[in-house]
């Protein structure tokens, strides 16, 4: 596995952000779907764990690659777009002492793989640099701390590339002593480079910056002449450093070349004018070559006074190797370029000079190394008058300084051989680079090797083994961030330059510098490829230490014995849509961009606004089947599962935020709200006006002039319709992430049609592969209910084939001892949460904080953002420590969801949980007064007051441990029950089955397939055989449950069997799987006629082949939702649409020529069960939608004979079907169960199912600890969930046996046995048979481990008897009076 | 369960990987670690809570996500 860097340490992260603050780079915000930004470094959102910050970088920006010396572009660029130019400089100071001078005279590669070009133009990298170095006084930078050293270097030649190696020593410490043989520092930078380009005063600071750092430099002395490599090792220095540069001219090798005075190498020319040995040129000059010095040295002779300067070269000019700037310069101020042109002769008389002669050349294809070859046009010779003739085509370097004693190689092109990595000489310690060892090239070119060579330098010094060979380095790679679509196209800056008229007689600088809007203008044009920039701001910021830009991806290897993949879905992305213009208009949103919007936490701060305008829409429209039930614009043929729900809940939610009363329609094509609660929402969202429009919108178009969208849509009466919407969300389905295939490959394991992974609904999260398994929406589009069950039964299956070695992997996490604070005066600390906006949006929280502090005995006052969030957890947790607090108050939300949150950190702090008081100041506060912030703030305040009041009076609590027994109780031998036995005893612990009936398996036992054609008997049969064979489970067969006692852990339940023997089950968990049936309806004939059926026995026909289904021209008609969705019982039950379209596939297969017709209301076959929907309708199966006020009217027609009447919208007239059998999708419902409820103390609702503990995240748990629940009795659903349902409640109960002991509540009630009379009226109200009557002593006494902490015995109380702990009479008056006190 | 991949010992671990911190891959990590196995739990971006962390409210109880 990699492990990818954070480049922070969570350790030391305190998330304060400031990191993020001065983070330069801004990026789209994935967890806002892009509808903000977020920085580099960055936290992924508020309450995310884990809750530290971490940096994002890609690979290195390709600027910064291309770079010769490897400059930080990226980073000074972001520098100066925040307006930190300082730091931009000391971003370059970096990499090279002389930001002035690059930002001037660099030939800028950078700019050339400059990823702006894709988009418009290269940024204007050079032009920044220089920007930056102009704003900042290089002598009033400080310089840095350096370590000194003792040992010395010494540098030959001040050029750029000694200079360069001098400052990085002298910043790694040594001591650097620089020789140079001309009067003044800086080489070809002072006497090759013109004035014009680079004023001196730029130099000389940058000179004067490196000599600051101890850089001791001695002109006038030469290689040679005054030194010796010999002498200088002699002298005790440790290294040297030969950068003497390339200064002798190549010659032409023309005639003439030699004879006369005024035949100039470009060198001599340039040093001589910088010199002031050289001060006027008159007449007629002509340079000869197509480099820089060749343009300098012409615009120089211009400036000088030349009358006409031309300019002879033998290629075209695009060959020529000076910018284009300075070639356009040169020819704008009226230098005379004659390209394709070469020199013959250089003649005059009487050895003066009187011109060239020339000739004309034509330039041949581009050879092996690209270049093209100038071949001499015969005949075309001519002649060009001269005073002055200046040939600049190249240097080398002058090696006459070296004498052989040096004994340093020298190679046949007359440059110094070194090391290619190290640049070491032959000679060990003496190191050469630039120039010298490369001919003429580039500053930076210079600047890079004197880096490196004070790199090498130092580790030669040091002792370190060096390279022998040039490694070939790491790549650097090209993961760079994505160029946005959208990408706006802006200028690239165009530097403004001195007029002509001011240049030609001045050496004034050319070039000038832009302004600083436009400096951060331009580097805004910046795409951050890398990502973070390496500025390393957030290293200054961060207080904590916590940054490491050096850290790296580690790959880790660990040994699991099970596997569960859970990578969940993509979003479809419905730009591949062009009618729904999403991508092309702000309006049109993704349905997770319309949560986001909707999110407190979101781009807009929960304000309904939409993207285009920022203003309220009044008018929205959702469409749903956005990539999903769609195979024309993508295979995505499958339902998604979620969408409808979320579409009514947004549409709901949204009406709840907009202040004016929003508009909102939702267009679907079935309405599938399947599932347990669904159906209710679905008919209250109409009820609050939710408009639901039964069609497919086809497209979205634009309104001209508007930022308001217009929907055309047909509805089943067939009439166009337009409609205009301030904004369309598109309810966008699930997809298996794109990474999928690759992942499935790694593991070996199966997909199915649609790339989700392949399980059979038998073993619904178990993969192809033995020890893998697989839940949530990778396994197939569905909701989160559903995905936490799968996520349970995947653990329940690791858990079983892992049984044998449960343990060996974990230590327990030592608890830090508690600390006794008895005759401790309270020590309050109080903490005022935000809750993001939730709180801080309504309430005042710093003048709730501030009125705390005045609370008596509170000591700490803090405020937080969120209070629940992991770093101020550990906040929390230090404070206490520090300021020795002993009670907590937490002014924010829910108790019920955060307080065992808060109470762990107490614990982790040494403090008894329950010296911690909690006040909800959002839920009862700010939520509900909302629009009166004034009056929130003070019943904020007062609630605090009341806390603190409260808190004064805290005790710790005792809590006290019991055993628990390792065995569960299965109510019910279905499919789930068994099942549920099952993962219980393949875990290792006892399970008892108790069966009503004298047959294991339930209602399944009618089932023969599933909707995947399985054979369910088989199953079946197999399961009972399995559980009958395993040891640890007994099955008690025609039993029932008579009484349950005793709570979680220690349960004991009497059972009965049909001849009235009881039995006593000790058992530390439950799980209720007492199934569910199907109704035997009143309407449509059933039971009166003998044609109409109802579920399975349509079934045994088709096992039958009976002659009704098989003779020609039979007719069946399947009518749904008999009895479900209707006001007795409003809801779905889910598996019937998907059973009747099997049914009527089975008899097509059968009767291909058979009628069938389906009356349905909606088609809700969820998920992947869509292709039996689709299967169906290309069978020919006819669907006719009916309506709950048009219900299909059956009339017999004979014994054998029935007629269907049914409305069908489409045709818009009665339909009436001569059908051979009706069949009834009948409403499932739960039955004989709610004694077992009532004995669990589990609550049922009002179509009495099963209440789990929380419908997304407990979803097989119950509000009462130990027991659970499965399949039926929960709500109508297919096997394969039944048995994901019943696997998740094996492994919630056995996370429950594995504690081996529980712990009680130290919220318990207390009888004061000298004030009880006996009356036992508590004993009568406990629910949860905690109180028992002492017939001797005559008081009641409560058994703590079954109090639940209610409280109502100690209202009841008429002697005051019973007290709740942690909830006394003097704490709650407490609380009373200081409410009524003001 | 022998593990014949070389280079890792054959011996059952009692510990578990689950790949992907999104909501199911958490209950299953948490169901597993209460049960008493070790469990590995990968993500790959920076934090768990997965889609479930980016809803505003959830159906049908109109309940916080986060």
């Amino acid at each position: 596995m990699q492990k990818k860097a954070r480049y922070i340490d969570p350790d030391k992260c305190t998330a304060c952000g400031d990191c993020a603050k001065v983070c330069p780079v801004d990026l789209p915000n994935e967890y806002d779907e892009k509808l903000s930004t977020r920085k580099a470094t960055y936290k992924p959102y508020a309450q995310a764990i884990p809750g530290s910050y971490l940096i994002e970088k890609k690979d290195i920006a390709p600027c910064r690659q291309a770079c010769p010396a490897h400059l930080n572009v990226q980073a000074y660029v972001a520098m100066i777009k925040v307006g930190k130019f300082k730091e931009s400089v000391e971003v370059i100071l970096r990499d090279a002492p002389f930001p002035g001078t690059l930002g001037r005279v660099c030939p800028h590669r950078c700019e050339k793989s400059c990823r702006r070009l894709n988009v418009d133009d290269a940024i204007a990298i050079r032009e920044l640099k220089r920007f930056a170095a102009d704003q900042v006084d290089l002598r009033e930078l400080p310089v840095p701390d350096v370590t000194p050293r003792e040992e010395r270097v010494a540098i030959i030649g001040s050029g750029p590339s000694g200079l360069t190696a001098a400052y990085f020593l002298a910043l790694d410490g040594y001591k650097v002593k620089v020789f140079e043989a001309m009067p003044e520092p800086g080489g070809m930078l002072r006497y090759g480079i013109p004035e014009y380009r680079l004023p001196r005063t730029v130099l000389d600071q940058e000179i004067d910056y490196i000599k600051r750092l101890g850089v001791e430099i001695a002109t006038n002395t030469a290689l040679g002449k005054d030194i010796t490599i010999d002498d200088l090792l002699d002298e005790g220095y440790k290294a040297v450093y030969l950068a003497i540069g390339a200064w002798k001219p190549y010659k032409l090798n023309i005639h003439g070349e030699d004879k006369y005075e005024n035949v100039v190498g470009v060198v001599d020319f340039l040093k001589k004018v910088h010199l002031r040995e050289t001060t006027k040129v008159s007449g007629k000059v002509v340079v000869i070559g197509g480099g820089h010095s060749a343009i300098d040295a012409a615009r120089v002779a211009l400036r000088l006074g030349a009358d006409d300067v031309n300019i002879i070269y033998r290629r075209s000019r695009e060959e020529m190797l000076a910018e284009k700037e300075e070639v356009d310069a040169a020819l704008e101020e009226g230098i005379k370029i004659h390209f394709q042109v070469a020199p013959l002769r250089i003649s005059g008389s009487n050895g003066k000079l009187e011109g060239i002669e020339c000739i004309r050349t034509r330039l041949t294809e581009p050879d092996t190394t690209g270049r093209r070859k100038p071949i001499p046009i015969v005949g075309s010779e001519f002649f060009i008058e001269a005073n002055l003739i200046i040939p600049a085509i190249g240097q080398e370097p002058d090696l006459t300084s070296l004498s052989p004693k040096d004994g340093i190689e020298v190679s046949k092109w007359n440059l110094v051989v070194v090391n290619p990595a190290t640049l070491q000489t032959n000679r060990p310690g003496v190191f050469a680079g630039g120039d010298v060892i490369t001919g003429p090239a580039t500053v930076i070119e210079a600047v890079e090797a004197g880096k490196r060579a004070a790199y090498y330098i130092g580790e030669y010094i040091q002792g370190k083994e060096l390279p022998t060979e040039l490694g070939e380095g790491e790549a650097m790679g090209d993961d760079w961030l994505d160029i946005p679509e959208d990408e706006e196209k802006k200028e690239r800056v165009h530097p403004p330059l001195l007029e002509v008229s001011k240049r030609v007689n001045t050496f004034d600088e050319v070039n000038l510098c832009i302004d600083e809007e436009a400096a951060k203008e331009e580097a805004s044009r910046c795409l951050d490829c890398g990502v973070c920039c390496e500025c390393y701001q957030c290293v200054e910021a961060c207080k904590a230490e916590a940054i490491n830009h050096f850290d790296q991806d580690q790959e880790v290897k660990i040994e699991v014995g099970s596997i569960i993949l859970s990578p969940g879905f993509d979003e479809f992305d419905p730009s591949i849509i062009d009618t729904y213009l999403y991508g092309k208009h702000p309006n049109v949103v993704t349905s997770t961009e319309f949560e986001r919007i909707l999110s407190a936490s979101g781009p807009w701060q929960g304000h309904l606004v939409r993207p285009s305008d920022e203003k309220e829409p009044k008018k929205i429209a959702w469409l749903q089947c956005v990539g999903s039930r769609d195979i024309h614009h993508c295979a995505n043929g499958y339902c998604s599962a979620v969408c409808c729900m979320y579409a009514i809940k947004e549409a709901v939610i949204a009406k709840e935020h907009s202040k004016n009363g929003l508009e909102t329609t939702i267009f679907f094509m079935d309405m599938r709200t399947y599932g347990k609660d669904f159906e209710k929402y679905y008919d209250k969202a109409k009820e609050e006006g939710v408009r639901f429009v039964r069609c497919r919108v086809h497209s979205v178009s634009r309104i001209p002039g508007s930022d308001d969208l217009e929907i055309a849509y047909v509805m089943e009466d067939g009439i166009r319709r337009e409609e205009r919407f301030d904004m369309v969300v598109l309810s966008v389905g699930l997809e298996p992430s794109k990474s999928v295939p690759e992942l499935a490959e790694k593991f070996g394991i199966e997909l199915d049609n649609y790339n989700f992974a392949a399980t059979s609904s038998f073993k619904p999260v178990e993969t192809s592969v033995p020890g893998i398994q697989v839940c949530g929406a990778f396994q197939g589009p569905k909701d989160i209910p559903y995905s936490v069950m799968e996520a349970s039964a995947a653990a329940c299956s690791a858990a079983c084939q892992l049984a044998p070695v449960r343990g060996t992997r974990v230590k327990e996490v030592p608890k830090p001892e508690e600390r006794d604070i008895s005759g401790e005066p309270p020590r309050i600390g109080v903490f005022v949460c935000n809750c993001g906006i939730n709180i801080g949006g309504v309430v005042r929280v710093p003048e709730v904080a501030e009125y705390a502090k005045s609370l008596p005995n509170v000591v700490y006052v803090q405020e937080n953002l969120f209070s629940c969030s992991q770093d101020a957890q550990e906040k929390l947790r230090q404070v206490i420590e520090e300021n020795k607090l002993n009670r907590i108050v937490v002014a924010a939300c829910s108790p019920r969801t955060h307080e065992p949150l808060f109470q762990e950190t107490l614990i982790s702090a040494g403090l008894n949980k329950y010296l911690f008081e909690m006040t909800n100041i959002r839920d009862q506060d700010s939520w509900v007064h909302s629009n009166d912030p004034d009056a929130a703030t003070e019943k904020a305040k007062d609630l605090v007051r009341m806390a603190v009041a409260k808190a004064n009076l805290l005790e710790p609590l005792p809590e006290s441990e019991i055993d628990i027994a390792p065995s569960g109780l299965v109510i019910g031998g279905g499919i789930a029950g068994m099942v549920a036995a099952l993962g219980l005893a393949e875990q290792g612990y006892e399970a008892h089955i108790v069966e009503k009936k004298d047959v294991l398996g339930g209602h399944a036992r009618k089932i023969r397939w599933t909707w995947k054609d399985e054979d369910v008997q088989q199953y079946l049969n197999d399961l009972i055989e399995k559980v009958n064979n395993n040891e640890k489970i007994t099955v008690h067969l025609s039993s029932e449950v008579k009484d349950v006692s005793g709570f979680i852990g220690n349960f004991v339940t009497t059972i009965e069997n049909d001849k009235g023997e009881r039995k006593e089950i000790e058992h530390g968990v439950a799980i209720i799987a007492t199934g569910a049936h199907s109704i035997k309806p009143d309407e449509y004939l059933y039971g009166k006629h003998p044609r109409v059926y109802r579920w399975h026995d349509i079934d045994n026909l088709i096992a039958e082949k009976s002659d009704i289904i098989t003779k020609k021209d039979a007719t069946a008609v399947f009518i749904q939702c008999v009895g479900s969705r209707e006001p007795e019982r409003p809801y779905c039950s889910k598996i019937c649409c998907t059973h009747s379209i099997e049914s009527a596939i089975k008899l097509k297969d059968i009767n291909p020529d058979m009628n069938i017709f389906v009356l349905y209301r909606d088609i809700r076959t969820y998920g992947p069960r869509e292709d039996l929907y689709h299967e169906a309708r290309a069978r020919g199966v006819i669907f006719v939608r009916y309506s709950l006020d048009r219900k299909p009217v059956v009339e017999a027609n004979g014994d054998d004979k029935l007629k269907v009447t049914v409305y069908d919208p489409i045709l818009d007239s009665e339909v009436s079907i001569d059908a051979d059998l009706v069949n009834l999708a009948t409403a499932i419902y739960p039955r004989d169960h709610e004694e077992i409820a009532q004995m669990f103390k589990v609550p049922l609702n009002s179509e009495k199912f099963l209440v789990e503990a929380h419908m997304k995240l407990r979803p097989v748990d119950f509000a009462t600890e130990g027991v659970f629940l499965c399949g039926l009795v929960h709500y109508p659903k297919p096997i394969d969930e039944s048995i994901a349902q019943a696997m998740a409640a094996a492994s919630r109960a056995a996370t429950v046996l594995a504690q081996k002991r529980i712990t009680t509540s130290g919220v318990v009630a207390y009888i004061d046995e000298n004030t009880c009379v006996g009356c036992q009226g508590c004993l009568e109200v406990c629910p949860f048979g905690a109180i028992t009557y002492d017939e001797e002593k005559h008081v009641c006494r409560v058994i703590p481990a079954l109090c639940k902490g209610c409280g109502g015995c100690s209202a009841t109380c008429p002697s005051s008897s019973v007290v709740l702990r942690g909830y006394t009479p003097k704490q709650i008056f407490a609380q009373i009076d200081e409410v009524l006190a003001y | 369960m022998e593990n014949k991949n070389p280079g890792f010992p054959s011996k059952m671990q009692g510990s578990v990987m689950v790949l992907g911190g999104g909501i199911a891959g958490m209950q299953s990590a948490l169901d597993l670690a209460d049960s008493g196995f070790f469990v590995y739990l990968i993500e790959k971006s920076p934090a768990i809570g997965g889609v479930m962390a980016q809803l505003d409210k959830t159906f049908p109880t109109n309940e916080c996500a986060m």
